[in-house]
């Protein structure tokens, strides 16, 4: 079992003839994934990768029953592909794109309720469930199919997670990247709560970091709802205040969004923390013994 | 990108909201001019600079005659004003905004933002303006109103006119306090602004509503579609190595230690910053190469942390995914080469290829010490200084 995709899942990628959309589609599909056609408006009628290509989205949910989508348009065109995604009825919309305005990201969040559609990112390495699909730009071969769930705002630092996971013979049922912008879709609770339903996952591995309030919401749905031991770290105990780290979302602005305080609301609601995001792995492989 | 008050002004000026009567100048007798052409017998000099608590630092003088105006303004240009929020160098005043003294009745607080949690832009107001906001929030929060906009409606009247009556105005400032808000509120969404905010939001003795200080900072992400706000942009009040680590597309923030840190990812970046301080040392920055770390960008990224005097070491820290190991090794050793990097160089790499990556690092015949994980890599760093 695994959570949100598996071999199944029905892939369109927009943006499929770009130079990113092409490196990445390709490996998608060399690891299993089912990408099945690309949008490009006005190449609508052409192959890529041996795909067809389309110029609207409603053309290419109908010509192949895809339910997913993985988007990788630059920034400028992002929200548009979002919505038109959620429009043409796909159920899930993995957005890789980086630096999409935060302003645009309101307005689709807006826009999405009006939807049964789940949108996983901007700013994220997107979704994997290892040996089914790939859904993304993480590098596949570090994955191993098993018993731990990752959820995580950060691309490199979710390799790290789910390397040691696999090198510790524990595997992962699938990993969400989340994304590092402070207005983006899935976040930590909603994961959390399908990795609690789902019965393969033993253990969710969060990995979160300064900025926003997200990790202390978690903390809260975790004492109240998770059964399965989450083990998290958080990144960002030595980032100065003010200073933006990289992810447009990792920034401790007004007193709000320490690392320190995110440790706190999660020991007080009895996750098991780690300080160094080299203990994820073995800190999962104690609790999962236990 | 934050703008300037006086460009803040020019913005508020275009879309018709009111705001003390000013000019910027850059020499004291510009300063002096524009306080004749002004008029009136009080003007206040500001220091133009992207920090707050600019009043406690001097960087904002009264003056009554145009000679006060052009000696106020005389102290401050050339000079770095320090405040609470720009750190002991302080950041350099190279123009002032001269604007007429204004006769005020009431301060309040007025301002905008993205609300991370909510999804939303909210309003927050307080009737306990000219103070510092934080400090409000935190020993008074009923003093405190906050607002939620729906973005497909926008700010509603109604919303207006429930944050204008619990500010305690009257009818007839109400009216005005929405009018002001609504183009406030136009002004956030069409210039894709991340803050904005007037402190102090003033009713004069006339009873009329006036924006005293303005306070915009732009989304960054957002300015692909406002080419007019990007040239706005003062490099003067950025960081040196910032700037120019961001003409090379590197992410960098300095920090006081002694120990650099080269790594991909965001995340990641923070993550080995985080070991350093765990294992005793000090980190000297934050650096994300990005996904890319091709040879170039490696390059460029020692050539910035290497600026910094205070470096005593430089841990190396790549999670190959996509990005193969023997062609981050490939660059590592061509940029200590051709950089001549004096410091201990610790490297873990890992991902695609790694073995193949550390035999050409061990190869090289170049002082690179290999890490084998993270925790060999942060102690070996915090061993070698």
């Amino acid at each position: 079992m695994s959570i949100l995709v598996n071999k199944d899942s029905k892939v369109i990628c927009q943006g499929l003839t770009g130079r990113q959309g092409s490196f990445h589609a390709e490996q998608c599909i060399d690891y299993g994934t089912q990408i099945v056609a690309g949008v490009t408006p006005g190449r609508g009628g052409e192959q890529h990768l041996d795909r067809p290509v389309f110029n609207t989205m409603e053309e290419a949910v109908e010509a192949t029953g895809a339910d997913v989508s993985v988007i990788f348009v630059p920034a400028p065109a992002a929200a548009d592909a979002i919505i038109a995604a959620a429009d043409a009825g796909l159920g899930l919309v993995v957005c890789i794109t980086e630096g999409v305005p935060v302003q645009d990201m309101v307005r689709v969040k807006a826009v999405l309720k009006d939807y049964d559609c789940r949108l996983i990112g901007p700013n994220c390495p997107g979704i994997i469930t290892p040996g089914e699909c790939k859904i993304g730009i993480m590098p596949g071969f570090i994955h191993q199919p098993g018993r731990v769930g990752v959820i995580s705002r950060s691309g490199t630092l979710t390799y790290e997670a789910v390397y040691q996971t696999t090198n510790n013979g524990l595997g992962q049922t699938t990993c969400v990247g989340i994304g590092g912008d402070p207005v983006r879709g899935v976040n930590f609770i909603d994961c959390l709560e399908l990795f609690e339903q789902d019965p393969a996952t033993d253990g969710i591995i969060m990995v979160g970091e300064i900025g926003g309030t997200d990790e202390e919401a978690a903390a809260r749905y975790i004492a109240d709802h998770v059964t399965k031991p989450v083990v998290a770290y958080i990144a960002g105990v030595t980032a100065p205040p003010g200073k933006r780290m990289g992810h447009a979302g990792a920034i401790i602005s007004g007193g709000e969004g320490t690392a320190a305080a995110k440790y706190a609301a999660l020991e007080e609601a009895g996750v098991s923390t780690v300080r160094s995001p080299a203990e994820l792995g073995s800190a999962m492989a104690e609790q999962l013994k236990a | 990108m934050n703008l300037h008050e006086y460009q803040a002004k020019q913005l508020f000026a275009r879309y018709g909201i009111p705001v003390s009567q000013g000019e910027v100048a850059t020499m004291p007798a510009q300063a002096e001019a524009a306080a004749g052409r002004l008029g009136g017998q009080l003007w206040v000099v500001k220091a133009q600079v992207h920090a707050g608590g600019r009043g406690k630092g001097g960087g904002v003088k009264l003056a009554r005659s145009p000679e006060e105006v052009h000696a106020a303004a005389d102290a401050m240009l050339g000079e770095r004003l320090v405040t609470k929020q720009t750190g002991s160098e302080g950041l350099p005043i190279n123009q002032v905004f001269v604007e007429r003294g204004s006769d005020i009745e009431r301060e309040l607080y007025l301002s905008m933002l993205v609300d991370r949690a909510r999804e939303r832009i909210a309003i927050i107001a307080s009737a306990a303006g000219g103070m510092d906001i934080e400090e409000v929030a935190a020993n008074t929060p009923e003093q405190i109103i906050t607002t939620f906009v729906q973005p497909a409606a926008g700010l509603q009247a109604y919303q207006a006119r429930s944050i204008g009556y619990a500010l305690g105005l009257s009818n007839e400032q109400v009216k005005q306090f929405v009018n002001f808000a609504g183009k406030l509120y136009r002004l956030f969404t069409e210039c894709d602004a991340g803050l904005l905010e007037i402190n102090p939001l003033i009713v004069d003795k006339a009873g009329d509503l006036l924006a005293l200080d303005a306070k915009i900072n732009i989304d960054d992400n957002a300015l692909f579609r406002h080419a007019e706000l990007q040239a706005m942009r003062d490099p003067s009040q950025e960081d040196e190595m910032e700037r120019s680590a961001a003409e090379h597309d590197l992410n960098y923030v300095s920090l006081d230690g002694n120990i650099a840190c080269m790594v991909n990812g965001a995340g990641l970046a923070m993550a080995t910053m985080d070991l350093i301080k765990l294992h005793g040392g000090e980190p000297a920055n934050f650096l994300d190469v990005g996904g890319g770390a091709t040879p170039d960008r490696v390059a460029a990224a020692f050539k910035l942390i290497l600026s910094n005097t205070s470096v005593e070491a430089i841990l190396v820290n790549i999670f190959g995914g996509i990005v193969r190991c023997d062609l981050i090794a490939e660059g590592i050793i061509q940029a200590v080469r051709e950089i001549h990097v004096k410091v201990p160089v610790i490297v873990r790499l890992e991902g695609t290829n790694v073995d193949k990556g550390k035999a050409l690092l061990a190869e090289s015949g170049l002082a690179i010490t290999p890490a084998d994980d993270l925790t060999d890599a942060a102690l070996k760093a915090v061993a070698s200084v």
